[in-house]
C-alpha cells in the first residue's frame, strides 16, 4: 500500500513537470494540444494526490504503525476523528495536505478557464503547476510521509501502536483551523498565477483581477476563519486565557491576510479610477510570497514557537523557492511598468483615495511590524551575532495604535468623496457619529474607564458603528419612501443591489465588535490561587469555593475534575468542573478550562494541578470582559463576506473616472 | 498638484516617523537577549541591566518550593545558576528534574538570577512531535 502511495506522488512530481513545461512549450510554439494535455495532467495529478492521500488517511484510521508517520502520530486509542486530522498533524503530513489542496484549487481553476483566457491560461497553468513542484520535491524526496519503520538490519516491523497525536491538538476547534488556514494559504496561489499570468502575457485592463476577485475574497474569508479559530482554540484550550500571542506562527498567519486585506482594498482604486496598478500586483505576490513564508516559518525551526515542527533541513528548500520566486516576480514587474501605469492620479489629502493611501500604507507598516518583530533574532544574530527576541509588548505598543488609525480610515473611508472632499461634506457626514462616540466614551470615562487606548477605542468602534447604521437607514429609508414596505425590507432589498457595498459595510462593522472585544483586554482580571477544599476566594464579582477532588481514567488519558462552586454578587450560578489530564500514550498533562461565557464577560477557570505537597489544588481564574465580541465580530464578517460573494440584483456599471487629458483640454471637450 | 504632493509626503513621513518611534520604544523596552550560562557569566555587570532568556538543564534534586516561590538550579557545561522564580503563572507540568528549561528575567547582584517567566521542555520527549508546548501560560516550548 505505502508503495502505491509513494508511487502516486513520485508520478504527480512528474505530471506537475511535464504540466509546467508543456504549457508554456505549448503557448510557445502555439500548439494547442499541448497546452491541453498540460491541463489534463492538472487533472491526473489531482487524482494521484488523492490516492495518496487517501492511502496515508486509511493507514492512520486503520492503524498502520509500520508506517512512520502513523507511529508518530497516531495511535490506537484516538477517537475516529483526531486519527484522521493526524493526516495534518505531522510535518510529512501537512505538507501533503498543502500539496492535496493545491492539487484541488488547481483543478478548479483549470476547469472554470478551460474555454476562457486562453492566452494566459496556459501561464497561470504553469505558476500553479511550478509551485505544486516545489510541493511535490519537498513530499517525493525530502519529507516522505510513506517511510516505514525499519530495524537495524532493514526488516519492517510494526510498532504495534503509535505515539499519538498532541494531546493540544484532540479539540474540535483543531479538526477544523488548519484546513481552513491551509485553504487561505494556499488559495493565494490562483490570483497570484493570474496576476503572473497576466504580467508575462502583457494583457491591458484588470482582467486578472476581475477574475480573482472572488478567489481573494474566498480566500480570504478562509485565513480570517482560520485565524479566529486558532485564537479560539488557544482561548479555549491553552489554559493561559488568552487568544493571541504575538508568537511567530500566529504571526505567520497574520501577515498574508494584513498583506491580503490591504489588497481586497486597494483592488477598489484599480477597477474603479485605474490607479495603483504596479501596487496590487506587488500586494497580490507579496501575500503569496507571505504564505509560503509562514509554511517555511512553521517548518524550518529558525524561530522558537508553539506550532513549529521539528527542525529540519526542509527550510533550505523554502528559502531556494522564495529568492527565485521573489526575484522573478520583482524582474517581471519592473519590466512590465510600462502596462502598469495609472490612469489618474491624487487629487487631495481628503479624498477617498488617500484614505485608501492610508489604508494600504498603515496596513502594510503594521504588517513590516510583525514581520520585523517575528525576524528580529534572526535579524540580530545575523547583524550582531547575539540573539535577540522583542515580546508581546513591543508588538502591542506598534499595532494598537496603527490598529486605532485603521479603525478610524475604517468609519471615513467609505463615506468620502472621490477625488476631493471639502471640510464641509466632512462635517455634514461624520458631525453625529463623532458625537456619538465621544458621547459614549465620555459616560465610560466619568464611570471610572481611565485607560486612554479603550476610551480611543471605544469612540472609534462607536464612530465605526454609527456611520454604518446611518448609511444602512438612509438607504433603506430612500428604498422605503419609493417601494414602500417595512424598514428591514428596505435594508435586505438595499443589501441586494449592491451586495459588495454593503456587505463591506456589514465586515467593517464585525471587525468593530472584533475590536470591542480586544479593548476587554484592558480590563481583565487574573489571580493564581492554592486552595484546600472547601476553601473560599473570590475574583472580580465572583465568589467561588472548591469541592472534592475526583479522579478517575480512560484509554486514552487519566483525569482529576475539581468541582468549583460559583456565585456572582451573592447569586448562585453553578458549579464548574475544570479538568487536568495525563495523556497515556503522549505522557503529557493538559488542562481543559471551565468557562462561563457571557455577552458582558467571561469567567475563566483553568485547574492547573495540585500543589507540591498534594494537599492544595492551584487554581488560575481570570475574568475577562467583553471576549465574547470577537467571536460574535466573527460571525458577522463571515456573514459580510457571505454578502459580498453574492451577485448583485442589478449588474453594477461602475461609473469610472476616466482622466482623459489635462484642464484645458476638458473644457474645450464641454464647449 | 505639488502642493498635495507636499501634503502627502508630509503625512506619510509623520505617520511613518511616528510608528518608528513606537516601534524603537517597544523594542527597547522589550529586548531579551538569549543567553546560555557560560554566555551570561561572560556578560559580567552588564547581565544586571538587561534582559536575558536562559537556557539550561535543571539539576536532579535542587527543585524547592515554598508557598509560591521556586527555587532551583540550572546547569549547562557543568556551570551552574540559581534561579528563583516568583512568577504569577504555575510552573509547566514538563518542569522537572532533568528539564531543559528556559528561565526569563535578570541576574541579581547576589548572582542569583531572578525568572519571570519559566519554559520547560521535557528531556525523555523525542524530537518529532509538532508541538511540545504545555498548556501553560505562555509557556512556549523552544522546538
Amino acid at each position: 500500500m505505502e508503495n502505491i502511495g509513494a508511487l502516486a506522488i513520485l508520478l504527480a512530481f512528474c505530471f506537475a513537470v511535464y504540466s509546467v513545461i508543456g504549457s508554456v512549450a505549448g503557448k510557445l510554439a502555439k500548439r494547442p494540444f499541448l497546452i491541453l494535455s498540460a491541463e489534463r495532467a492538472v487533472y491526473c495529478i489531482w487524482a494521484l494526490l488523492s490516492t495518496a492521500a487517501g492511502i496515508l488517511v486509511y493507514g492512520l484510521m486503520a492503524g498502520d504503525f509500520r508506517l512512520a508517520y502513523v507511529a508518530a502520530h497516531s495511535n490506537r486509542a484516538m477517537p475516529t476523528i483526531y486519527k484522521f486530522t493526524s493526516w495534518w498533524g505531522g510535518q510529512e503530513g501537512s505538507l501533503l495536505f498543502w500539496s492535496w489542496l493545491l492539487a484541488t484549487y488547481s483543478m478548479v481553476v483549470v476547469y472554470q478557464n478551460r474555454r476562457k483566457f486562453r492566452d494566459m491560461m496556459p501561464y497561470v497553468t504553469a505558476i500553479l503547476m511550478t509551485t505544486q513542484t516545489f510541493f511535490l520535491i519537498l513530499i517525493a524526496f525530502v519529507a516522505r510521509p510513506f517511510n516505514v519503520l525499519m530495524t537495524a538490519t532493514g526488516a519492517i516491523y510494526d510498532r504495534g501502536d503509535g505515539a499519538g497525536l498532541n494531546p493540544l491538538l484532540q479539540y474540535w476547534t483543531m479538526v477544523i483551523h488548519p484546513p481552513m488556514l491551509y485553504l487561505g494559504y494556499v488559495g493565494f496561489v490562483v490570483p497570484f498565477a493570474f496576476a503572473i499570468g497576466s504580467l508575462i502575457t502583457k494583457q491591458p485592463g484588470e482582467s486578472w483581477i476581475h477574475t480573482t476577485r472572488r478567489w481573494t475574497l474566498v480566500t480570504w474569508m478562509f485565513q480570517t476563519t482560520g485565524i479566529l479559530l486558532g485564537a479560539g482554540w488557544a482561548y479555549a484550550v491553552l489554559g493561559w486565557g488568552g487568544y493571541w500571542k504575538w508568537d511567530p506562527v500566529e504571526n505567520a498567519s497574520l501577515l498574508p491576510w494584513i498583506t491580503a486585506t490591504a489588497f481586497l482594498h486597494s483592488v477598489m482604486m484599480q477597477e474603479k479610477k485605474g490607479m495603483m496598478k504596479v501596487w496590487n500586483v506587488v500586494l497580490v505576490s507579496t501575500t503569496f510570497f507571505l504564505c509560503i513564508f509562514g509554511t517555511f516559518l512553521t517548518r524550518s525551526g529558525i524561530v522558537n514557537s508553539v506550532h513549529a515542527f521539528a527542525q529540519s533541513s526542509i527550510g533550505n528548500y523554502f528559502v531556494v523557492f522564495l529568492a527565485v520566486g521573489i526575484a522573478g516576480t520583482v524582474y517581471l514587474i519592473l519590466t512590465r511598468l510600462e502596462f502598469l501605469k495609472s490612469e489618474a492620479q491624487l487629487e487631495s489629502v481628503l479624498s477617498r483615495e488617500s484614505s485608501f493611501l492610508f489604508n494600504n500604507l498603515v496596513l502594510l507598516a503594521s504588517c513590516f511590524a510583525v514581520l520585523w518583530g517575528t525576524l528580529f533574532p534572526v535579524i540580530t544574530d545575523a547583524i550582531m551575532h547575539e540573539k535577540i527576541s522583542v515580546d508581546e509588548p513591543f508588538f502591542n505598543s506598534v499595532e494598537v495604535p496603527i490598529a486605532l488609525f485603521l479603525m478610524l480610515l475604517t468609519g471615513v473611508g467609505p463615506l468620502i468623496a472621490w477625488r476631493r472632499s471639502s471640510i464641509e461634506s466632512l462635517k455634514r457626514s461624520f458631525l453625529i457619529p463623532m458625537l456619538c462616540g465621544v458621547a459614549v466614551s465620555s459616560v465610560l470615562a466619568v464611570l471610572g474607564v481611565r485607560n486612554v487606548y479603550a476610551l480611543i477605542s471605544f469612540t472609534l468602534c462607536v464612530f465605526v458603528a454609527v456611520t454604518v447604521v446611518i448609511e444602512f437607514y438612509k438607504g433603506a429609508a430612500a428604498i422605503k419612501a419609493k417601494d414602500g414596505g417595512n424598514l428591514i425590507m428596505s435594508m435586505v432589498a438595499l443589501t441586494h443591489r449592491n451586495t459588495r457595498r454593503y456587505g463591506g459595510y456589514l465586515v467593517h462593522l464585525g471587525v468593530v465588535c472584533m475590536f470591542i472585544g480586544f479593548t476587554g483586554k484592558a480590563f481583565d482580571k487574573a489571580a493564581t490561587i492554592e486552595v484546600a477544599p472547601g476553601e473560599p476566594f473570590s475574583i472580580g464579582n465572583y465568589q467561588l469555593r472548591t469541592g472534592m477532588l475526583e479522579t478517575g481514567q480512560n484509554d486514552n488519558y487519566v483525569w482529576e475534575k475539581l468541582p468549583i462552586m460559583a456565585s456572582k454578587n451573592g447569586d448562585s450560578i453553578g458549579t464548574f468542573m475544570p479538568e487536568h489530564r495525563l495523556y497515556i500514550a503522549e505522557k503529557q498533562p493538559q488542562s481543559e478550562v471551565e468557562i462561563r461565557r457571557g455577552v458582558n464577560e467571561d469567567l475563566y477557570l483553568n485547574f492547573a494541578g495540585m500543589s507540591a505537597d498534594g494537599q492544595k489544588a492551584v487554581i488560575q481564574a481570570f475574568v475577562f470582559p467583553l471576549v465574547s465580541w470577537i467571536w460574535i465580530g466573527y460571525w458577522v464578517v463571515l456573514a459580510g463576506t457571505l454578502i459580498c460573494l453574492t451577485p448583485s440584483k442589478a449588474r453594477l456599471i461602475f461609473a469610472r473616472t476616466e482622466i482623459v487629458g489635462i484642464a484645458d483640454k476638458h473644457a474645450r471637450v464641454e464647449e | 498638484m505639488k502642493n498635495t504632493y507636499w501634503k502627502f509626503g508630509i503625512l506619510i513621513t509623520a505617520i511613518v516617523g511616528t510608528l518608528t518611534w513606537l516601534a524603537v520604544g517597544g523594542i527597547t523596552q522589550t529586548k531579551t537577549y538569549y543567553k546560555t550560562i557560560p554566555e551570561l557569566n561572560a556578560m559580567g555587570d552588564r547581565a544586571r541591566d538587561t534582559n536575558t532568556r536562559v537556557s539550561g538543564y535543571v539539576a536532579a534534586n535542587s527543585i524547592s518550593r515554598n508557598g509560591r516561590v521556586v527555587k532551583f538550579t540550572m546547569t549547562e557545561e557543568s556551570k551552574r545558576l540559581d534561579v528563583v522564580y516568583d512568577g504569577i503563572d504555575p510552573l509547566p507540568d514538563t518542569f522537572k528534574d532533568g528539564a531543559q528549561a528556559l528561565a526569563d528575567g535578570r541576574l541579581q547582584s547576589d548572582g542569583t538570577f531572578h525568572a519571570k517567566k519559566i519554559q520547560a521542555k521535557c528531556a525523555s520527549k523525542y524530537e518529532q512531535k509538532p508541538t511540545m508546548a504545555k498548556p501553560d501560560p505562555g509557556s512556549h516550548a523552544s522546538t
